[in-house]
């Protein structure tokens, strides 16, 4: 079997459970992101894949051979570490052919490959810089060269972009993407930014206490939520109470909308809308009814928040479909069931 | 890297020698001293094993007991006069520009360093009559006559402050150069002045350090063994004084061996109390 | 305030120097006497040092003893220091504890402890005991400066190394030798240093056997005064000030003695 593959790997630090029993398929030359919050977990199973923490339950294999208790300098990794690890001691080429020049590779084949890696990061003639002489964006594309300098099987990295600012963030984000396309290398990123992981990522696995919660391409994670958490987690959403009405139909905040059910067996329910898909009518006419409370002008979009049947919904639209509304006014509100998804849990 | 407890023998490997050396070379004298501090001692300077008091009950006299009170006298003066003089001190060299402060740690380094017999030396030379400070002072008009200052008790105590003040501001200078500026500063806009603030603040704030570096400098004065000699009369002689004599020159082994392990119950017994004020420190 | 803080330093700073002042000016003595201001100009007696058989012996004796001792102290410190960093093992924390005693406690116990120790083994004045006996003594400094070299290595670089194909053995030559080379070296030389200048282990243990410079002066002050320990004392603040100026210079000073940052 290829690629990577994690069964039912589980994490322990005495009583506290880090990682509970993760089970996940990495098909070569995909780009996974871990995405979730601090703490979730996210981290300790990168770090397990690495060999440098060992699972307390649970196995990994990678390109069909177990790996599980394999040590870290045996398993051909490339990884980039959240503070990048750059050796203090090292020039820019000498920290990119470290894992050439430990391995007894050649002096005249280490030069030639510092140069290809440095010409792909786009920092030609870098190699015998001080690594403490360069800027946050060099240090962080010396990083990525070093972690591919012997064509690892498996590249890692741990919130490779935290430190960097935020528009050197998002180009960053791009160009990692094309590169790990070009070179069509396994790649699996750790991040608590949904952004990131919605541009880079083939799959986005949603982790939160230890486990996943889903684990589905960037639209779908975005579209299909799994459950609440995962909808909270990533964008902006509105979660509302769905309750069977008198009749056993499907009911939100007092009305009845159509092509929405309660999943089955499920006494109630979560809907997730997201705010764009929430729109705003006159009140009445079988619309769910509130009140405007604010509306605010972010330029780019407008969000108006709604109070209906004590709770809070917020709409956005763009400048374009302004709506006619003003805080104190009556509003009608309408939802779609087709960009609507009922959550069990 | 997984910082993890060794699990094979070779894991063990690195603390072989290490740990022999230490244990061969320390744990075992050591251990020895104290054997002997229970034998019995021969006519000629030899001594047999044996298990008796003798050699501690000798420090029941008077005579032993002036020498133990003089020793704690002199290094508890030592200790208050260095700290005294080193908190100020080390609170504004903490607070000097890094190159300053370079300069004085060198420079406070090679005087820690000096040996005792130097220190001796060079205060013997400052206190003599030839070329001494005196002179000075009969060349400023302050003194008729050249007079030798030494032997002295305050020969003595100059010469063994001299020797602890470097190691006072090296053991203050974590604490004070660690300690927030902004607590002075704020005691600033609150209206004290600088020396209020720092007798406000700063002294209240490291009093468990000041407690710690007493008891550390203390220890460190009750090792001085050349300068009582040098400097000082017979009876400014100290503990570790009386042990090179009846150890080297009155070849009583078991009882310079009985006073030393009396010396390191003290010694221990402050040093637990300064790790133990340290603990206090971190617990607040 | 400044004015009060420059006059608190230049007193202090005279306390200080004054009695070497005093040592320099009477080394430069032209005759044999013990006199302040200096009588006429001369170095021989720094010259004495180098060509007077019985000084220049101890100064060798010294310098060895120095050399060789620091170098045994940092083998010892440097295996422990790095199992205490690389492995969780509390109960190996007596070794750092036994290796920070000898300087704790007041020098005359180590002191007896070795000379008890070499006279019961039955090779009291051999010159080699003086070694092991420093080495012993002196095993605490660099034992410091390497414990705080070791924690201030970010482990994320030998994790990093470690995926990019690096055991521990690679990882030790390639990323945590060259870290701590500047707590190495600094540890070797506070070692060498006091080493240099110790008096009473080195006396009690091969005092009758072997003169270091501190030995020799000590010897010679009892018989009377001659310019050339004036000499030896200033050359040896000398070398401490040239050594640890070079800590200081290719080191961070403030740090090793504690400052958390390296930059104010």
């Amino acid at each position: 079997m290829s690629g990577l593959n994690l069964s039912h790997v589980t994490k322990q630090f005495g009583t506290f459970t880090a990682v509970n029993d993760v089970s996940l398929s990495v098909p070569d030359g995909t780009f996974v992101c871990l995405l979730g919050p601090s703490g979730c977990g996210k981290t300790t199973l990168m770090r397990m894949i690495a060999g440098l923490d060992l699972p307390t339950g649970g196995s990994i294999e990678l390109a069909g051979a177990d790996i599980t208790k394999v040590p870290t300098h045996k398993r051909d990794l490339g990884m980039v570490f959240q503070s990048l690890a750059l050796f203090p001691h090292l020039t820019v080429g000498e920290n990119i052919a470290y894992s050439l020049r430990i391995r007894g590779v050649a002096k005249d084949v280490q030069k030639k490959r510092i140069d290809e890696l440095l010409a792909m990061i786009h920092l030609p003639g870098f190699a015998d810089r001080s690594v403490a002489k360069l800027s946050g964006g060099q240090r962080q594309r010396v990083a990525i060269a070093r972690a591919l300098a012997i064509s690892p099987k498996l590249f890692l990295l741990d919130e490779p972009l935290s430190a960097l600012d935020a528009k050197l963030r998002e180009a960053m984000q791009v160009e990692l993407r094309q590169l790990q396309q070009r070179l069509g290398i396994t790649t699996i990123v750790v991040t608590h930014d949904q952004r990131e992981a919605m541009t880079m990522a083939d799959t986005v696995v949603v982790m939160n206490g230890g486990e996943i919660r889903q684990a589905a391409p960037p639209v779908d994670i975005y579209r299909r939520p799994a459950d609440s958490f995962v909808a909270d987690f990533i964008g902006q959403t509105n979660l509302l109470p769905v309750v069977p009405d008198g009749a056993g139909r499907a009911s939100v905040l007092g009305e009845v909308v159509e092509g929405i059910a309660l999943p089955t067996g499920a006494a109630k329910g979560t809907l997730s809308v997201r705010p764009e898909d929430v729109q705003l009518t006159a009140p009445g006419h079988g619309a769910i009814s509130g009140t405007v409370t604010f509306v605010r002008d972010l330029g780019g979009a407008i969000e108006t928040f709604v109070e209906a049947g004590g709770t809070q919904v917020i709409a956005v639209c763009s400048p374009r479909n302004r709506p006619d509304v003003s805080v104190g006014q009556s509003v009608g509100i309408r939802l779609d069931p087709a960009t609507s998804v009922v959550l069990a849990r | 890297m997984r910082r993890e407890p060794p699990q094979r023998l070779a894991h063990y490997g690195p603390l072989f020698f290490p740990a022999g050396m230490l244990t061969v070379f320390f744990v075992v004298p050591f251990a020895t001293m104290i054997a002997v501090s229970f034998f019995q001692r021969q006519q000629g300077g030899f001594y047999t094993p044996a298990f008796v008091f003798d050699n501690y009950a000798r420090f029941l006299s008077l005579f032993f007991g002036k020498v133990l009170g003089f020793s704690l006298f002199l290094a508890v003066a030592v200790a208050v006069a260095c700290v005294v003089i080193g908190i100020p001190f080390t609170y504004l060299l903490s607070r000097s520009a890094r190159k300053i402060q370079i300069v004085w740690l060198v420079a406070l380094l090679s005087i820690l360093s000096l040996s005792e017999v130097m220190i001796g030396f060079a205060w013997s030379t400052l206190f003599s009559r030839t070329a001494g400070i005196t002179n000075l002072f009969v060349w400023l008009g302050l003194m008729a006559q050249a007079q030798a200052l030494t032997p002295s008790f305050g020969a003595v105590m100059t010469a063994m402050t001299y020797q602890a003040f470097p190691y006072t501001v090296l053991v203050l200078y974590p604490a004070l150069v660690r300690l927030d500026p902004t607590l002075t500063e704020a005691a600033r806009t609150l209206g004290a002045s600088p020396v209020k603030a720092f007798l406000t603040v700063v002294v209240p704030a490291l009093r468990n350090t000041i407690l710690a570096t007493l008891i550390m400098v203390f220890i460190f004065a009750l090792g001085s063994y050349l300068l009582p000699q040098l400097l000082g009369r017979p009876q400014h002689w100290t503990l570790s004084v009386l042990i090179t004599d009846q150890a080297i020159y009155q070849s009583n082994m078991p009882f310079a061996a009985a006073m030393a392990v009396f010396l390191v119950l003290v010694s221990l017994a402050l040093v637990g109390l300064a790790l133990y004020a340290g603990q206090q420190r971190q617990a607040k | 305030m400044t004015a009060l803080r420059r006059l608190f330093f230049v007193v202090v700073g005279l306390f200080l120097a004054l009695p070497l002042i005093v040592v320099a000016g009477v080394s430069i003595n032209a005759r044999q006497t013990l006199a302040f201001p200096p009588q006429g100009f001369s170095l021989s007696w720094y010259g004495q040092i180098f060509t007077n058989a019985e000084w220049r012996n101890a100064l060798i004796a010294s310098l060895t003893l120095a050399a060789s001792s620091a170098l045994l102290a940092l083998l010892i410190a440097l295996p422990l220091a790095w199992f205490l960093w690389r492995r969780i093992a509390p109960w190996a924390n007596i070794f750092q504890l036994l290796g920070v005693a000898p300087f704790t406690l007041p020098p005359v116990i180590t002191a007896l402890g070795l000379l008890t120790f070499w006279a019961t083994t039955g090779f009291y004045g051999q010159a080699w005991t003086a070694v092991i006996s420093h080495g012993i003594f002196f095993v605490t400094l660099p034992l410091v400066t390497l414990s705080l070299g070791f924690s201030a290595i970010d482990r994320s670089l030998v994790e990093a190394a470690a995926t990019m194909g690096a055991d521990d053995r690679v990882v030790f030559r390639t990323v945590v030798l060259p870290l701590i080379l500047p707590y190495l070296v600094s540890g070797y030389a506070f070692a060498f240093v006091l080493s240099l200048n110790e008096y009473i282990v080195a006396y009690m243990t091969v005092g009758f056997t072997v003169e270091t410079l501190p030995i020799k002066i000590f010897n010679a002050l009892r018989y009377g005064y001659t310019p050339t320990m004036a000499a030896v004392t200033v050359l040896f603040l000398v070398i401490a000030a040239v050594v640890f100026g070079l800590v200081a210079r290719f080191g961070d000073l403030p740090k090793l003695l504690g400052a958390m940052s390296d930059e104010r």
